[in-house]
Formats: C-alpha cells, sequence, structure tokens
C-alpha cells in the first residue's frame, strides 16, 4: 500500500478516534463532580505572590 | 570561563558577517551581514566592558528588567508599525506616494506592506507576548525566571531579528510566503531565540512553586510550542548559496500552498489567539480584580480552540488546486471554531458580572471589555468568511484586510494597550497612571479609528466582490480591474482616517506611559525598594 494511503486511512480511523476521544476525555474531567473547590482555588491563585516570589514550595 | 566561551563565540559572527558582507550575492543580505556584525561587536564589547563584575541574582524577587525593556519595546515597535500602516493606507489611496522616482522601490508599496505586517505582528505582538508570558509565569508560578539572562537573549535576539526583517524587506529579500517573508537565515535565528523562550518558560514553569499550572500558562505554552512547530515546518528551504537571501523550498505546487496557510492560519491561532487569550485570562481578572467568570469554562475553552484551530487553514485556499475534501474540511474546522471562540469571549466577559460599574470608572476596563468584544466579532466574521459560498465573494477583496484589521486592531491591540497600562506602574513602582483622562483619549481614538478602518472595508471589500463577478445579459464581464480601483477611492481616504486615529491614540499612549514613568510618585508603603537590573 502507498504511504498516503496508508496514512489516509489511519488519520480516518483511529487517529480521528483517538483525537475525539481525547477530547471528549478532557472536557468530562474538566467537568468532574469535586472538581470546583480546586479550579476556584486556581482561579484565584493570580490575587498571590504579586510582588516577590513564594519562599518555599506550597502544598497541593 | 562562560565569558570567555561568549566572547569567542560573538568575535568568531562578528568576523563571519564581515565575510558574508564581502561575499554577498544581494544588498539585502549584504546589509544584514553588516547589521550581525554589528550586533555581535556591541555585544562583544559589553562583554568585555562587564566582565569579573560580581553578579548577584536575588531569587527573591521576580525578575522584571526583561519586561520593563518588553513595555519599552512593545511600545515602540507598535509605533512604527502602526505609522507604516497609515503610509501604506495612504500610499493605496495616492499611487504617488510609493515615490517610485525617488527611492527606486525601495519605499513602494510591496516592499513596505510585509514590513507593516512583520512590525504589528511579530515586532509589537511579538514583544508584548514575550513581555506577558515573562511576567504572567513568574506571578502565577511563584518563582523568578528560569536560566538567568537567558530571558535577556530572548529579548535581544527577538530585536536583532526585526531589525534584521525590516532591513531585509525593504531592500528586497523575501520569501513570497505571507506572513512568513523572512529569508533563510533570518528563519534559522528565529528558530534558535524561539526555543531559547521555550526553555525560559518551560523552566519557569517546572521549578513553579504553585501546585496548579494557572489557565493563562497553558495557552502561553501552547503558542510557543505551535509557533515552533509552524515556523519549522513552513520554512523548509535549502538555501541556493550562503552567501545570499535566496531560498528553494522543499514543498512545491499545492503541497506548499497548504504548508504556507496550515501555518498562515495558525499563526493566526497560535500567535494572535491562544498567546493574547495568555493574556486575557491574566490581565482581565487582574485589572477586574475578581477571578475569571469560570475557570471550567477556561479549561474547555483552551482544549476546544487547541484541537480545531490546527485544521482550519485550508479555507484560505478555496477554489483553488488543493483537493475539494481538504477545503471542505478546513471550513467545517472554521465553523466549529464559533462556539470556543465564543465561549472564551463569555468567559472573559462575565469575568466583570457583578464589577460592571468599573466600566464607567476605569478606562483600562473598558479597553479590556472593547478587546474582548472584537474578539468575539471577529471570530464571528471570520468562520462565517470561511464557508465557501461566502468565500467566493470575499476571497482577494479588501474585506479580508478590514477582518483581519478588526481582529489585529481591535482584539490584539486593545488587550495589549490594556497589558502596558496593567504593567506600567507597577514595573516602575509607580502610584498608579499618570493620566486616565488621556488613557480615555486613547480609548476613543482607537475605537473609532477601528470603525473607520473596518465598516470601509466592508463597503469596498463587497463592493469590488460584487463588481468582479457582475456579467451583462452576453457573459460579458462589466467592469474591468481598473474601475474597481477607482471605485475603492473614496473608501481607502476613510481608512487611511482610521488608521491615523490609532495611530494618534497609540501616540497618546507613549506619552502618558512615558509620563508615568518620569513624573509620578513612587508608590508608598511599597516595603523594599525595587533594585535596577
Amino acid at each position: 500500500m502507498e504511504t498516503y494511503t496508508l496514512l489516509r486511512h489511519f488519520a480516518d480511523s483511529w487517529a480521528l478516534v483517538l483525537l475525539t476521544a481525547v477530547f471528549l476525555g478532557v472536557i468530562v474531567w474538566a467537568l468532574r463532580p469535586g472538581s470546583r473547590p480546586l479550579h476556584d482555588e486556581a482561579a484565584r491563585s493570580i490575587f498571590r505572590d504579586d510582588t516577590k516570589p513564594a519562599a518555599s514550595q506550597k502544598e497541593a | 570561563m562562560w565569558d570567555y566561551v561568549k566572547l569567542v563565540v560573538l568575535g568568531v559572527v562578528a568576523l563571519f558577517g564581515a565575510i558574508a558582507a564581502n561575499y554577498a550575492h544581494d544588498l539585502a543580505y549584504q546589509v544584514n551581514a553588516l547589521v550581525v556584525m554589528l550586533a555581535a561587536g556591541v555585544t562583544f564589547l559589553w562583554t568585555i566592558r562587564t566582565m569579573g563584575e560580581p553578579r548577584t541574582v536575588n531569587a527573591n524577587e521576580y525578575m522584571d528588567g526583561v519586561v520593563r525593556a518588553g513595555v519599552i519595546a512593545t511600545s515602540f515597535w507598535g509605533v512604527v508599525g502602526f505609522l507604516v500602516g497609515v503610509v501604506i493606507a495612504f500610499q493605496l489611496a495616492f499611487p504617488a506616494l510609493n515615490l517610485g522616482n525617488v527611492t527606486e522601490g525601495v519605499l513602494n508599496f510591496g516592499r513596505l506592506r510585509p514590513l507593516h505586517t512583520s512590525a504589528v505582528i511579530f515586532a509589537f505582538g511579538g514583544n508584548a507576548l514575550i513581555m506577558s508570558a515573562f511576567y504572567i509565569v513568574q506571578r502565577t508560578c511563584a518563582t523568578r525566571l528560569w536560566g538567568g539572562n537567558l530571558a535577556w537573549f530572548v529579548f535581544w535576539g527577538w530585536q536583532v531579528m526585526i531589525v534584521l526583517a525590516a532591513t531585509s524587506y525593504v531592500l528586497g529579500g523575501t520569501q513570497g510566503k505571507e506572513y512568513a517573508e523572512t529569508v533563510w537565515y533570518i528563519d534559522w535565528w528565529i528558530a534558535i531565540v524561539w526555543v531559547a523562550f521555550l526553555f525560559v518558560f518551560m523552566g519557569t514553569l517546572i521549578k513553579r512553586k504553585e501546585p496548579h499550572i494557572y489557565v493563562a500558562n497553558w495557552f502561553l505554552l501552547s503558542m510557543i510550542l505551535t509557533v515552533a512547530m509552524l515556523h519549522i515546518g513552513n520554512n523548509l528551504q535549502i538555501p541556493v548559496s550562503i552567501w545570499g537571501s535566496l531560498s528553494v523550498p522543499l514543498f512545491s505546487g499545492v503541497q506548499d500552498a497548504m504548508v504556507q496557510w496550515w501555518y498562515g492560519h495558525n499563526a493566526v491561532g497560535f500567535f494572535l489567539t491562544a498567546g493574547f487569550l495568555g493574556m486575557m485570562y491574566y490581565f482581565v481578572p487582574k485589572q477586574a480584580e475578581r477571578p475569571v467568570y469560570s475557570y471550567k469554562l477556561s479549561i474547555i475553552h483552551f482544549w476546544a480552540l487547541i484541537f480545531l484551530y490546527i485544521w482550519a487553514g485550508p479555507h484560505h485556499l478555496h477554489y483553488t488546486a488543493l483537493p475539494d475534501w481538504a477545503a471542505t474540511l478546513g471550513m467545517v474546522f472554521s465553523v466549529m471554531l464559533w462556539m470556543p471562540s465564543w465561549g472564551g469571549m463569555i468567559n472573559g466577559l462575565m469575568t466583570l458580572s457583578g464589577a460592571w460599574d468599573k466600566l464607567r470608572t476605569d478606562p483600562i476596563i473598558r479597553m479590556m471589555v472593547v478587546s474582548i468584544g472584537f474578539y468575539g466579532m471577529s471570530t464571528f466574521e471570520g468562520p462565517m468568511m470561511s464557508i465557501k459560498a461566502v468565500n467566493s465573494l470575499s476571497h482577494y477583496t479588501d474585506w479580508t484586510i478590514g477582518h483581519v484589521h478588526s481582529g489585529a486592531l481591535g482584539w490584539n491591540g486593545m488587550i495589549t494597550f490594556g497589558a502596558l497600562y496593567f504593567l506600567t506602574p507597577r514595573l516602575w513602582n509607580r502610584d498608579g497612571l499618570y493620566s486616565l483622562r488621556l488613557v480615555s483619549w486613547h480609548f476613543w481614538l482607537a475605537t473609532i479609528g477601528i470603525v473607520l478602518y473596518a465598516s470601509a472595508m466592508w463597503v469596498t471589500g463587497i463592493m469590488e466582490g460584487l463588481m468582479w463577478r457582475e456579467v451583462d445579459a452576453n457573459g460579458f464581464l462589466v467592469n474591468a480591474f481598473a474601475d474597481t480601483v477607482a471605485a475603492k477611492y473614496p473608501m481607502y481616504v476613510v481608512r487611511g482616517l482610521g488608521g491615523v486615529m490609532f495611530l494618534a491614540g497609540s501616540l497618546i499612549m507613549v506619552y502618558n506611559l512615558w509620563m508615568t514613568v518620569r513624573a509620578q510618585p513612587e508608590k508608598a508603603g511599597a516595603g523594599a525598594a525595587v533594585p535596577a537590573e
């Protein structure tokens, strides 16, 4: 089989399924139950450490 | 030891520049070689002069010197780029301004146009992105930039690239690829500087002290990574000689066109959209003093944008030698991009919910909101123009230019102005901006300028599209090309005036920022003084 046909076939089938699955997985992961406090915390993180680096590693 | 290595490298580069200038096959290459020689020579002298000086790096401070330099460079190249834009707008209205007899083509439209596009996208936009990335990644990771002076290499390397590109364009150096006009050796240099940028950014992310990587950094990192990939992919060229500007692309025909627009559209998608969204997701919440409306939506916005944008390029090649299926694929993905774009717009605008009164009192917020509005408008217009039936009317007309400018002036320009107004008092430790009234003046001049520009281009674009396709009862074309040019004249003047207003606004901004640094009192209560770097 010539390279073009082979790659084209792969792109149309497995690659397409894989990319779509990853994309849907990311959305489900973002919307998972229990993520809200983490996300609220992340959204507020820009209001810290404005003038100086943090002294030490922060806990998750 | 490291200094000696640097001296040897810089000396060799300067020598090579001199040799290259001697053997140069074309003028653009020769002048570029001299620029390289000078840049390497100056850096050589500076390295010698500062050798042996004790260098203290305070890890308890952010590296803000390079961000301050970025503010200055962004403002400077912005004004230069807008000025060249105004000049070429009037060249189109009044062709005598090409000064063909005086300058022998050096300042004609064909040479100045890439100078304008590269100045605003890569010099103004690029410096804005580098400056914002360095500022944001430090604050959101709560750590100093990684790599020491590598950040300064990125900054100065980028400025050298701009000077090389500008001198090359006006002397006729070009690859003939839109937004990728820079010739092969400048492309190599861009790749080196850009990879250094990636290292600084990644290194800082890796040594971060915050557990979570804030979403603005995702956008910025995707911008850096994708632009590296696109730039290298689209510039696979074999130089004809190491002593000349000419090179031959690896791809040919429609493959080359497809690679070019895969690059071209994703330069819009990742350089001008993802990167500037990174700025939006940091500066808008900071200026509004409220967290982003929905962090979940920002994550979905990010991944949807990343997954969809990369396929949209073929819509630049409708009704060409490109296979139909590829054009249709590009169109479908462009239309799907509506969703993440508008999701992002809503997320940006709704960040102000509960703080809408700031629109009245804070002209910087007003600027950012208008910028997000233009983001929404141009990401509505773009997918619409990518639909084949619409594209058959809009393609090759001024409508495209109007669309690009509502995105570039409205979205990229305004969010950058907002970021500059945000950063300057903070970086120079000043008690607020010199004048909010002047910010309002800038805001109105820029906004009205864009509206004049975009509406003039809608009118000329649709008009010339309709004139081109008009046929009489016997099937003959009614209009000659020159008829459309004549008909567009009044709108070209209006467009030029819009550009003048936008330029005037940016000059007011530069004055305001200058006076903020010069005349504003230091911010009170800021404990330790910030040492100059």
